[in-house]
């Protein structure tokens, strides 16, 4: 499978800067690639348009050359950089996981997810292991890419290095694609098989581009 | 530049009363015996795993912890033991926080007004537009409220706010994710430069190798305990040099150091075990790290560790 971002083009709303313009990109299954740039240029939101959670302004989304599927479970999924954000504080873990259908011994196991952390709420969990939750929800059989976005700057560097062997295996195993944003370079020469900078193949030059080129 | 710290807290413990199903009670002990001390001029940095009470040593020092909180052991500052009162005197003043999350701002207040406070001299008008202007933010800036910011921007924000506020004490909650490389070390430098002049900075972070070339000292948390306080200098050195175990595990888990991380997790509050808390993911465990561990000089530093040489 691959995905492809086609002359992607974002802005907010119209008359105001655009944060995209012309943006293309291919990442294939198996491959890892680390998305890379400065603050401010646009990384998340590429990504979020990416998984399909922002409508592009201009261009499209293709996956093997179709539109990301709009019903039923996306093949296309993302970790956010706060996972405590990205559960619900009332659920206990166990419904998370059986929301997703992933309440199953081999994704716990895999991931190194206690037992007893089942019958906790998220607030009893610390960082390291809530975002465990978050990958394991996101590795359903139908997942070929998935898309961190900072998924581990929140966390220990113990915890960061847990997180990350765990999902290298998980990609390797299902060949999945993989694409992260990071601003930790030894992180991505660690994780990835090539990295894109976003401030290269994006021609606006990013939100505050003119200040930055002055420095350069 | 060995002189008395200016801000040091002893054996101070946390815990939250909390409520259970219906009207059961219990305290969650989430600070246990810290120890921590800083001196004008220098940074200590406090690396450690999350929710090791790196924020809530922080929000006690401020005087921030929530009424549900009972707090034991003493945090001085010049000398004489604070009370909850004479903190609340002091921050804003001698005492700064860059609190950790950016939804800390104001939502209803423009920047500008957030970074200078009630009633900016001149003076104060041109230190934050000198400071805005070296994190690249634009003067266009000063006039936004908080959603228009990127997360970036705002956490460059919070960082101006405590460096313009002249206090002596400046506490940084993780001022750097969401800053690049080059941004992230301009905002290390300027703590750095606060330091020079004097101040005592506690800088908290998870960007640990930003830290040990940055700071003086580093302090290493884990589950709510100091377990290791050492110059910064054994940390660039590296594993060899480190005391602890739990430090030493920190600085193998590095990208470039490595990227081994060791097995099991902190344990949560609830559930401490006994002794040493580190103990149930050591290798060198024995029977006696059950036993009350105390805090003990080994080569220059300090350490919670009967096993450390």
């Amino acid at each position: 499978m691959q995905i492809e971002a086609k002359n992607i083009s974002f802005r907010y709303r119209e008359n105001t800067p655009w944060i995209l313009k012309n943006v293309s990109l291919k990442i294939e299954e198996g491959e890892r690639v680390g998305l890379v740039g400065p603050s401010g240029y646009g990384k998340s939101t590429l990504v979020k348009i990416l998984a399909g959670y922002l409508k592009p302004t201009k261009g499209e989304v293709l996956l093997d050359g179709k539109p990301l599927p709009k019903k039923g479970v996306s093949p296309v999924q993302l970790i956010y950089q706060h996972p405590e954000k990205a559960i619900n504080p009332r659920w206990k873990m166990k419904k998370v996981l059986q929301e997703s259908g992933m309440l199953r011994d081999e994704v716990m196991d895999a991931l190194g997810i206690e037992r007893d952390w089942l019958e906790r709420y998220p607030r009893e969990l610390s960082g390291g292991e809530l975002q465990r939750f978050c990958v394991a929800r996101s590795l359903f059989e139908g997942t070929h890419f998935l898309f961190a976005d900072e998924m581990s700057t929140m966390l220990d560097v113990i915890a960061q290095a847990q997180i990350w062997n765990l999902m290298l295996k998980e990609a390797e195993e299902h060949r999945l694609g993989l694409l992260m944003v990071t601003h930790n370079h030894y992180l991505a020469e660690k994780i990835c098989t090539r990295t894109i900078h976003l401030e290269a193949i994006n021609t606006t030059g990013g939100k505050h581009g003119k200040e930055r080129t002055d420095k350069v | 530049m060995k002189n008395e710290s200016i801000l040091s807290v002893k054996n101070l413990s946390v815990s939250f009363h909390m409520y259970e199903k219906g009207l059961e009670q219990y305290d969650l002990k989430v600070i246990s015996n810290m120890t921590l001390d800083v001196r004008p001029g220098e940074i200590v940095a406090i690396a450690g795993s999350s929710g090791s009470g790196k924020s809530l040593l922080a929000h006690a020092v401020m005087g921030l912890l929530p009424e549900n909180a009972v707090i034991s052991g003493e945090i001085s500052y010049k000398g004489k033991i604070l009370s909850q009162k004479d903190k609340e005197k002091l921050r804003g003043k001698e005492f700064a926080l860059v609190p950790q999350s950016v939804s800390f701002l104001d939502p209803l207040m423009k920047v500008e007004a957030q970074v200078r406070g009630p009633k900016p001299d001149k003076a104060k008008i041109e230190t934050q537009k000198e400071i805005f202007k070296r994190f690249q933010l634009d003067e266009k800036t000063e006039k936004l409220y908080p959603f228009q910011l990127s997360g970036g921007m705002a956490r460059r924000v919070l960082v101006s706010t405590a460096v313009i506020s002249g206090a002596e004490v400046i506490i940084a909650d993780e001022p750097t994710p969401g800053l690049d490389l080059d941004m992230a070390m301009e905002a290390l430098k300027v703590f750095r430069e606060l330091a020079d002049e004097g101040k005592a900075v506690i800088l908290i972070t998870h960007d640990i190798d930003l830290a040990f070339h940055m700071a003086d000292r580093i302090a290493v948390f884990y589950a709510g305990t100091t377990v290791e306080m050492a110059d910064a200098e054994d940390f660039r050195q590296g594993e060899l040099v480190l005391r602890h175990p739990y430090s030493k595990a920190l600085w193998r888990a590095l990208p470039q150091n490595g990227f081994e991380p060791i097995p099991g997790f902190q344990p949560y509050a609830k559930y401490l075990p006994k002794g040493c808390l580190f103990s149930p993911r050591c290798r060198y465990k024995t029977k006696e790290c059950e036993e009350k561990i105390p805090m003990r000089e080994v080569r220059g530093g300090y350490v919670r560790c009967i096993h450390a040489d």
